[in-house]
């Protein structure tokens, strides 16, 4: 050795690593304890008969309520959260249907069908004002930052279900 | 760059002194293991205390997911048992160092009873050791019906009924305890402040004042 440790450096770093260590033990279980929801992946999102034939389905977006159930946390509604989506026809899409989230992309209030009589024709959100086209596509100089959201779709028996937020 | 730290604070607050003033003190022989190793009885009241950091520590992390209501409390602690990582250590932490903090503060009074440590001039000292010991009966009395399952739920009752048995003023203290009538709704969440605010702050309080008479007094002498 080169370098002397001397007596009352080598007693410090043996008393500071001893402490490090107890420190270190105790905390690390409370801080995995306490980050777990970060490191948790959501639950998996089942397909919903949102009872309605397709048939029914027209040009004009309408509001599809649905159920779903998922635990938050230690709770469980009994009744399940109700969801909404706005649906219409839509011959570019491979169903012919989209539906959209009602979930604003600016920060996250909710989006409704010609509410404002100001803006016909268009989805409005009335916290700051967003407002998206009837394709879904936010209208540019208003506060969303990209298109509302769309859901995956099935059609079974000529009914329509509903799954989870398509990924883009 | 710690030390760059710590000196540009200690340049403008001075911490150097409050620092020393807290840590340098005299470890006299006779309470030393080193000397006797008989001496590790003296280690009771610092184990206490950090237990008791532990029972802190792990008691606001179980806060994070705990609810003091009678519907939810018991789904709660389920599910920050078993379905967190590492759920089970940490309230098993607190689960267990509640008693193992019990424990220690009997050795620490025993000890402080057998060395005679009581007498003038820390009788007073005594005395906030004894409230300190009422307070952690206390927490632990608080936060055993915490979990809202059946042994919580029993003990709390016998817990209260003991109470009322007191003369005269018994069926005030119960009525108290519980806030109304039965052990339920309004128990449970009084118990749940009591356990996380006022007792913890009692308890610093009495710390603090326990440790600076300590300071002040010095460690008693040897046999
Ligand atoms: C210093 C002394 C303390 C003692 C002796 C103590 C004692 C207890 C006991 C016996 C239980 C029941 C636990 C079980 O049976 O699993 C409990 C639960 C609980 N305590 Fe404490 N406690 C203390 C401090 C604290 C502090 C400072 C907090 C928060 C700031 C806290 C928060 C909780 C919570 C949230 C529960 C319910 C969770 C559970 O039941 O596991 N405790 N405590
Ligand atoms: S949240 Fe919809 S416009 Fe801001």
């Amino acid at each position: 050795m080169s370098k002397k440790v001397s007596r009352r450096k080598f007693l410090t770093y043996m008393l500071g690593g001893t402490a490090g260590f107890l420190g270190a033990g105790l905390l690390f279980p409370m801080v995995r304890f306490a980050v777990d929801p970060v490191l948790k992946k959501g639950g998996k999102v089942e397909f919903v008969d949102v009872n309605l034939p397709v048939s029914e389905i027209t040009e004009t977006p309408r509001a599809v309520e649905f159920k779903i159930f998922r635990k938050d946390g230690w709770y469980q509604s009994e009744d399940g959260e109700t969801m909404t989506a706005w649906v219409m026809k839509d011959p570019r899409q491979e169903l012919g249907i989209v539906a959209f989230s009602p979930i604003c992309k600016h920060l996250g209030c909710t989006v409704d069908w010609e509410s404002n009589p100001q803006f016909k024709n268009e989805f409005f959100c009335p916290c700051h004002f967003g407002r998206y086209t009837k394709d879904g596509i936010n209208v540019p100089g208003t506060p969303p930052t990209a298109p509302l959201d769309k859901y995956e779709l099935q059609v079974k028996d000529g009914r329509l279900l509903i799954g989870p937020i398509a990924q883009a | 760059m710690l030390r760059a730290i710590y000196d540009w604070v200690d340049e403008r607050l001075d911490i150097t002194p409050i620092w020393r003033d807290v840590a340098d003190h005299e470890v006299p022989e006779h309470v030393n293991p080193a000397h006797h190793f008989s001496a590790f009885i003296y280690c009771f009241g610092g184990l206490t205390f950090f237990v008791v950091v532990i029972q802190i520590l792990s008691g606001m992390f179980l806060a994070l997911y705990y609810v003091p209501d009678i519907v939810n409390a018991h789904a709660s602690v389920n599910y920050l048992q078993n379905e967190l990582a590492m759920g089970a250590i940490v309230r098993g932490m607190h689960h267990w160092g509640a008693s193992v903090a019990i424990v220690m503060l009997f050795l620490h009074t025993l000890r402080v009873f057998f060395t005679g440590s009581y007498k003038h001039p820390r009788e007073f000292n005594w005395v906030i050791g004894i409230l300190i010991f009422a307070v952690m009966v206390g927490l632990g009395f608080t936060g055993y019906l915490l979990p809202w399952d059946n042994k919580a739920y029993f003990a709390t009752k016998v817990g209260v009924e003991i109470a009322a048995a007191v003369p005269w003023i018994g069926p005030y203290i119960a009525a108290f305890l519980q806030g109304g009538d039965i052990v339920g709704a309004v128990t449970l969440e009084r118990f749940f402040a009591l356990h996380v605010f006022f007792l913890p702050a009692l308890l610093f309080i009495l710390l603090a004042v326990h440790f600076i008479l300590i300071r002040r007094q010095g460690i008693s002498g040897p046999l």
